[in-house]
């Protein structure tokens, strides 16, 4: 499948980082052909992976580096890579249990979220070497088209 | 994000403006806890009418302060949420345990 277009970024790992890397990806997602509703969605999974790689990954530390790519594959389908180089996670398949987290003041909602509001979720993670977390998004066939 | 801590007899009104995630999620937390330990507060309002955006961070503070109140055996409301941030709270289930109304005046009203 053919690669559009594509937009690369890397930032400390900071909780002020967290809506810059929403909001740069939600604006990037308005060259497809989606609706608001389907932005606020992107947005909601950049944020919670994003957050994910700050407090869980880099343990609140700033000395960390988080890396968003998100591509647009063609006019319906994008796909948003978030990395980090923190501690990792040792069990993938409990952290992705709906209300698992290592930390009992939060939900345990994020994975839950990605895996709800994304068509594919891949997390790659090994500890002490950082989580890789793939999404992948197919946008609906607009009815107009569809009856076209 | 703005907030706005309002006392009226024992109901402690929270209006929040913005957006709800980790950069906001501690200083939320203790402003709303350091009422909530210090007053006599029965009754806790929350007013998302101008919030924005929210994610699990966000909803992190609203269910642990749920938690709190209902430890004193009180009560918790959510008011004013728009509908993109309804959506976030229905598909968590919080508006199971905390109930959802459109605004201030209804609460009034019940």
């Amino acid at each position: 499948m053919n690669m559009k277009n594509y937009v690369r970024f890397e930032f400390p790992s900071v909780p002020e980082n967290v809506s810059f890397a929403r909001s740069c990806v939600g604006a990037f997602a308005t060259q497809l052909d989606c609706t608001l509703e389907e932005i606020e969605e992107i947005k909601l999974v950049v944020s919670e992976a994003v957050s994910n790689s700050i407090i869980h990954g880099y343990k609140n530390q700033p000395h960390g580096k988080v890396l968003v790519m998100a591509t647009i594959l063609d006019d319906r389908i994008m796909e948003i890579m978030i990395e980090d180089k923190g501690i990792g996670i040792a069990d993938v398949k409990q952290a992705m249990e709906p209300s698992f987290s290592s930390d009992p003041g939060r939900m345990g909602l994020g994975f839950t979220f990605m895996k709800s509001f994304m068509d594919e979720l891949e997390v790659v993670s090994q500890p002490g070497e950082g989580t890789n977390i793939k999404l992948k998004r197919c946008f609906l066939v607009k009815d107009k088209e569809a009856l076209a | 994000m703005e907030l706005e801590l309002k006392q009226i007899r024992n109901t402690l009104l929270v209006r929040v403006k913005g957006e709800m995630d980790m950069l906001v999620a501690e200083k939320l937390r203790k402003e709303i806890d350091r009422k909530l330990e210090t007053k006599q507060i029965t009754n806790l309002v929350i007013n998302l009418e101008k919030v924005t955006f929210i994610d699990s961070s966000g909803l992190g503070v609203i269910i642990g302060r749920y938690k709190k109140i209902s430890s004193v055996s009180g009560k918790m409301y959510i008011v004013g949420a728009s509908t993109s941030v309804r959506k976030i709270l229905m598909f968590s289930g919080i508006n199971k345990l905390i109930s959802l109304y459109n605004n201030e005046q209804d609460i009034i009203n019940i």
